[in-house]
């Protein structure tokens, strides 16, 4: 490759990375403003303050921030160990045993995946008044399975179908038994794409906002993305906007924290999924 | 291959017992095939076969949750009051402009960073890589949230920043007109999800055979030869997969409208409209009704995308 073609090669690639970061470089600089400085009709702030992350910490917001922010935690970690469960027996199932079905459930899972949202939430919210799972987190977990299962029984099905099942026999013959020939081979080699899985389906469980506006109604279940898509300001009198800046990049730093420790795993694990399935 | 025209070979060994129990074995295996993945597929299936019927249901009837005392059953007649009222079809043309046109810029600028992705230096790889996962991994509602301050009259510093564009001035307000909104949604879409496409391209590309490339460049193939000749129509499958699952996405399209505009200016979308019949307006009968033909626009989207364009999801996964 000639000096030139690099050089074009690393233009493009800084642009790509400026296009991917900039939204996120503006909503923490937006963050950092101070209240004068919210509409300076810049990029940066004259000043950086920590002003915003206190009030939704311990200031006035912190009412409506930290409650959500622990249904959201909890929302989320129960639905995907739940969707982890189920996915990887089924998933085992698909790639290891021959029955008839196997194309119908993963049909099934593609079709549940297409679902509009919105059209499952109308009769969810009636149904869910009436048997009392109306802003519980037990009414958020059960539709966001709807969300989560799909995902995951077609991402793991594609690890489990990598794993050289044969390996398990070879350490029987060595004298190992059925357990521990599954333990001690199988699940060594199943856990990555497992723990791939989860973050996705973390991930899925984190964005959603449709379940979590409509299906709920106080701080006793809604999840940050809900709140945030409400914050109004503590009060009248007060600009919202750097304190839902503020939010927004808490609510950031964990997914981007996992993306960065295993982007290798996720980007397998998402092609994987979608394209060899 | 038919039965018939094999020899009728005389068996040299007992075929009964070792078939009985391979069947007994197959049988085993099916029971235990069902009581894995059965629980999995009972869930999904209650989580959203259960709920559309019910909508199905709840459409037939006028039916508001404030006034439940005067339900009754209407037969069809929601359906005729959405399909005749303009506020759908405004919604519908909305969904499909912002698909139509999020789709079509993504599916290129999508190509584009999955090209660069894949011949950048090594070096370079990884961080790409990293930087490409972070749209795809914050959520659709801080990038609504950043895209909306972002051209905000007050907040926002892109009209500070393009003054010197034509049409742009310091006090353009963006979010006071149906097309100045829809372009900004559909900029945060584009945004958002061109990472998730350029991956699924980026995984295609890598199955076009080198050899193929070479082939065509030893032949004298220019390079925008070779990219249509050669690798575009051997990573159709990818194409087809990353399209139908983009335009699906971007049908349903729900949390932009609503924290960007709210539905302001005529900007509701076929899900916005959904969500407002029934939540906010208690309007369970109309809002299921909408939200059957939201369902049954999807159904159509890919049947029309798998039938029409011959998606062969087989062939994409590389079987």
């Amino acid at each position: 490759m000639s000096t030139r073609e690099k050089v074009w090669w690393w233009v493009a690639g800084v642009l790509i990375i400026l296009y991917c970061l900039f939204p996120i470089a503006w909503i923490v600089s937006l963050s950092l403003k101070a209240p004068s400085d919210i509409s300076n009709a810049a990029f940066l702030p004259t000043k950086a303050t920590w002003e915003n992350y206190t009030q939704i910490f311990s200031g006035s917001a912190a009412d409506l921030f930290l409650p959500a922010l622990r249904n959201s935690f909890g929302i989320c970690l129960i639905a995907t160990f739940v969707s982890c469960i189920l996915s990887m027996f089924a998933a085992y199932a698909i790639a290891r045993l021959d029955f008839p079905g196997k194309k119908l459930i993963l049909s099934t899972a593609l079709a549940v995946a297409i679902f509009p949202v919105i059209s499952i939430v109308t009769p969810l919210f009636n149904l869910w008044r009436q048997i009392g799972l109306y802003d519980t987190w037990l009414g958020l977990i059960i539709p966001y399975l709807s969300l989560t299962l799909p995902i995951s029984i077609w991402t793991m099905s594609a690890f489990f179908r990598e794993i050289p099942w044969e390996m398990e026999q070879a350490a029987q013959v060595d004298g190992a038994t059925t357990w521990q020939a599954f333990r001690k081979v199988i699940v060594p080699l199943a856990a990555p794409g497992v723990f791939t899985t989860a973050i996705i389906a973390f991930f899925i469980a984190w964005n959603d906002f449709a379940y979590g506006i409509s299906l709920t109604s106080t701080s006793r279940a809604r999840p940050v993305p809900a709140a945030l898509g409400l914050f109004s300001g503590a009060s009248q009198f007060e600009d919202p906007t750097g304190i839902t800046a503020a939010a927004a990049v808490v609510v950031t730093i964990p997914v981007v924290v996992l993306v960065l420790l295993f982007q290798r795993r996720i980007v397998a694990g998402l092609t994987n999924g979608a394209v060899k399935g | 291959m038919s039965q018939t025209t094999l020899p009728p070979v005389e068996k040299t060994q007992p075929v009964s017992a070792p078939s009985r129990r391979i069947s007994d074995r197959s049988r085993a295996e099916r029971k235990l095939g069902w009581m894995l993945a059965g629980p999995a597929f009972l869930v999904m299936l209650l989580v959203t076969a259960y709920p559309i019927v019910q909508a199905v249901y709840y459409s037939l009837f006028n039916y508001r949750l404030t006034d439940p005392e005067n339900r009754s059953f209407t037969g069809l007649s929601n359906y005729g009051v959405i399909l005749t009222d303009s506020l759908w079809w405004q919604a519908f043309g909305v969904t499909v402009l912002i698909t139509v046109i999020t789709v079509a810029v993504e599916l290129v600028l999508g190509f584009a960073l999955a090209f660069v992705m894949a011949k950048a230096l090594r070096s370079l790889r990884p961080t790409l890589r990293a930087a490409i996962l972070i749209p795809y991994a914050v959520i659709t509602v801080v990038s609504s949230l950043a895209w909306k301050f972002a051209f905000d009259i007050d907040t926002g510093f892109v009209n500070h920043w393009f003054a010197w564009l034509p049409g742009i001035s310091v006090d353009t307000d963006w979010f006071g007109g149906q097309a100045s909104s829809l372009t900004v949604v559909c900029l945060a879409e584009i945004w958002k999800t061109t990472p998730f496409i350029s991956l699924l391209l980026l995984a295609g590309l890598a199955q076009v055979p080198e050899v193929l490339q070479e082939a065509a460049k030893v032949d004298g193939a220019t390079f925008w030869q070779r990219l249509w000749k050669v690798t575009i129509p051997n990573m159709k499958a990818a194409i087809m997969v990353a399209v139908l699952f983009r335009t699906l996405d971007a049908f349903r399209i729900f949390d932009s409208i609503f924290v960007m505009t709210a539905g302001a200016n005529n900007t509701e979308t076929v899900s916005f409209l959904a969500y407002r019949q029934t939540i906010t307006r208690v309007e369970i009968g109309l809002g299921s009704a909408v939200s059957v033909l939201l369902f049954l626009s999807v159904v159509i989207i890919a049947f029309g995308f798998i039938k029409g364009f011959k998606i062969d999801l087989a062939q994409a996964r590389g079987e």
